[in-house]
């Protein structure tokens, strides 16, 4: 088991947002959580990278057999975890290449392995960005700072295969692609699966689980899930909504 | 539940400053106090001109008729200047040694641990460095290299005494002797500093730097230096600065003035890194320091960048009076204050000549208890017609107990000048953090990311060989801001 969450209840500023929430994820598996708007799924993936604005009421996240709760923000990116955000950060004046360095070198320092040098590095992120379709000249511009929504989202896309997670949760992550930027996206998830990572993808939208295959589906409604299921379960919401689940 | 800021600001402690020790040495120095007997002292020390004496004596006559400028946002206790020292130098320097042989091993061995070897096999390539210690130079490399394109680069000491048409001609013509209380103490006491002359049509080819140090106790440094460059030459300067740690204040009061003939560009960086006191905002040094610039002849161009990280008070306002018609005037700027830290700065844009252009980029971020004002001036005058100025000043702030002040200044008296003004203050924000933290960087790794994406637009300037420096100072000062 890579992760596995138990009755975990959250709350922010005294409002309860997760309720009991339960969730296992095996090594290697893909598992989507859909849910109407306010469900608590951004505030899930949240509370899985450590964000600090939440209040954990209640129950236990272990993920590769450590306590993920006693562990801080980097130190749950360390070991393996990955958030693509919904909303990327502005971050002016810093370019991706020596942030996504500093990251992978904390990352393998603190896993004891040899760091990059820069030179090393700058081969590394072109060949990753080639196959998300990004141009070179985009690697020098300031993170996030000007970018469209689809350029955002491709830019988490290639942070993430370049820190190679245990598990990564894409949040909303098709939300704002076109076809073609979307099978760019999936076709790097596809890949970074073969090499042993696990997902959790948040979406409002069927069409991406055609093109990536979840091992789960989960339906989550008022903070916990309401019914999990295999691909079927996605097509019966987009049919019918999410009236039927309580 | 945990709040990242408080945090942030609670674990700022244990400064590390690093250039902090003290070299032993046996000093030469007068008594403490400032009279005529300290200035006959000073000069008699560095073997000056009668002129030379007699226009010190004169700057002290007015300086005792001045007071202390109480404008700025500073605040600290009355100096009393009864009680420093106004000259220290190693003993046996009376004479600048003629090479590296004759000067003591443990000075040798200061610019070796400041990161400055004076050595000939390991001196700095591509950069000529002058070593002042207290109030003497202790060695310049790369003198004669220099010679043979006829470009001076020598102490002010030796200038005096070696180029006194060019002294006569230009000390104090940028900033008068009486300009304000500073000016005339420094011009009363001022020991060391560089001189540089650059020759008609000549590109200097290599940085010209010289690099401060204050080492003895109770004792003020008084900076002096000249920089003239002449019709179409071309010369990039940068200063260095440290002192050891100390709990009480010294002061460093500089006078730098620089000449740009037609067609000539003088690029002028500091790298200020002066003793900033303890976290409690004991000690440090009181940087007050007049710099100003004059674009003297047509197209002329003088570009100041400056990093500003250590002294536990700066007061500096590096100007330039754009007097020949097109010249260029620029100030580029960062400024960080650290625990009790005060900050005054900012510039000077005197526009007199015609389609004159002057650009003003600060960047100012205020930590912990500290105080951060960027103040300028931007003056057009009558003749100035179709001239221009770009201003943009930036304040971050890094937790909720320090300041940040923007005191800018627009005078117009030609209706054909164009003036844009840009200001904006922010705080390193939440979502920021944690994403820097989501991708594995820890907090400290994170506000630095940031601090030194806000200030790349001033880093870039800097000379190639100083920018990695400088980037890393900017961490450093930054160190224990976040927990």
């Amino acid at each position: 088991m890579l992760l596995d969450i138990k009755n975990l209840s959250v709350s922010v500023e005294d409002k309860t947002i997760l309720k009991d929430f339960s969730l296992s994820v095996d090594e290697g598996e893909i598992h989507a959580i859909m849910g109407p708007n306010g469900s608590g799924k951004s505030t899930l993936a949240n509370v899985l990278a450590g964000n600090e604005t939440y209040e954990i009421e209640n129950g236990n996240i272990i993920f590769n057999q450590k306590n993920f709760l006693e562990l801080n923000i980097e130190e749950r990116s360390q070991e393996g975890l990955f958030l693509a955000f919904q909303y990327p950060i502005e971050i002016p004046g810093v370019s991706i290449t020596p942030f996504l360095r500093s990251a992978i070198n904390s990352k393998l320092k603190y896993k004891k392995e040899k760091e990059f040098d820069s030179l090393e590095f700058a081969k590394l992120i072109r060949s990753k960005a080639k196959e998300l379709n990004i141009p070179n000249e985009m690697l020098s511009r300031s993170l996030n700072s000007g970018f469209s929504g689809g350029e955002k989202k491709r830019y988490e896309i290639l942070q993430m295969s370049i820190l190679k997670p245990k598990l990564a949760i894409l949040d909303e992550t098709d939300s704002g692609l076109d076809i073609d930027a979307l099978k760019i996206v999936t076709d790097s998830v596809n890949r970074l699966k073969k090499e042993i990572s696990s997902f959790i993808i948040i979406t409002h939208y069927e069409r991406l689980l055609d093109l990536i295959t979840p091992d789960k589906v989960h339906i989550m409604k008022n903070g916990k899930i309401v019914e999990s299921g295999t691909k079927s379960l996605a097509r019966k919401i987009e049919e019918s909504g999410y009236q039927s689940f309580e | 539940m945990k709040n990242t800021n408080d945090e942030a600001i609670a674990k700022f402690k244990n400064s590390s400053y690093k250039y902090g020790f003290i070299t032993e040495i046996e000093e030469d120095k007068p008594e403490k106090g400032l009279n005529e007997r300290t200035i006959v002292f000073i000069s008699n020390k560095k073997k000056e001109p009668k002129w030379m004496l007699e226009w010190r004596l004169k700057a002290f006559e007015r300086w005792k008729k001045m007071k202390e400028p109480k404008w700025a946002n500073i605040d600290f206790p009355n100096i009393d200047y009864q009680n420093i020292y106004y000259y220290s130098s190693p003993k046996g320097l009376d004479e600048k040694p003629k090479s590296l042989d004759e000067v003591d091993p443990k000075l040798i061995e200061t610019y070796n641990k400041l990161g400055i070897p004076l050595e000939e096999q390991k001196k700095l390539a591509g950069v000529a460095v002058d070593a002042v210690f207290d109030s003497v130079s202790v060695a310049t490399t790369y003198k004669e290299e220099l010679e043979k394109k006829g470009i001076i680069f020598c102490s002010i000491s030796e200038a005096i005494k070696n180029h006194p048409d060019l002294i006569k001609k230009y000390l104090g013509s940028v900033i008068p002797v009486g300009d304000h209380f500073f000016s005339a103490l420094n011009s009363a006491v001022f020991t060391d500093g560089s001189f540089v002359y650059i020759p008609e049509n000549t590109i200097c080819p290599m940085e010209l730097s010289t690099y401060f140090r204050i080492n003895s106790e109770e004792t003020g440094q008084f900076e002096r230096t000249l920089i003239i460059a002449d019709k179409g030459s071309y010369v990039s300067y940068l200063e260095g600065c440290t002192a050891p740690k100390r709990d009480s204040n010294q002061l460093h009061a500089a006078n730098v003035e620089l000449i740009a003939l037609d067609n000539a560009e003088i690029k002028y960086s500091t790298v200020q890194n002066w003793y900033p006191g303890d976290e409690k905002g004991k000690g440090g040094i009181y940087n007050f320091v007049t710099k100003r610039g004059l674009c003297k002849g047509v197209n002329s161009k003088i570009s100041w960048t400056q990093v500003e990280t250590g002294s536990a008070i700066t007061w500096k306002y590096p100007s330039c009076i754009l007097k020949g018609d097109n010249s260029i005037g620029e100030f580029y700027s960062v400024a960080i204050t650290n625990n009790y830290q005060q900050a005054d700065t900012g510039t000077k844009m005197i526009h007199t000549g015609k389609n004159t252009k002057s650009k003003i980029i600060s960047k100012g971020i205020s930590i912990g208890n500290s105080q951060n004002t960027y103040r300028g001036q931007v003056k057009f005058l009558g003749l100035a017609s179709n001239s221009r100025n770009y201003t943009q000043c930036d304040s971050l702030l890094i937790g909720n107990k320090c300041g940040a002040h923007t005191v800018p200044n627009i005078e117009s008296k030609n209706k054909t000048a164009v003036v844009e003004h840009e200001a904006s203050t922010s705080k390193i924000n939440e979502d920021q953090l944690f994403y820097c933290r989501q991708r594995g960087l820890s907090q400290e790794e994170a506000v630095s990311l940031i601090v030194n994406g806000f200030c790349k637009q001033v880093l870039q300037e800097l000379p190639m060989e100083f920018a990695v420096e400088a980037q890393k100072l900017v961490s450093i000062s930054l160190e224990g801001s976040v927990g």
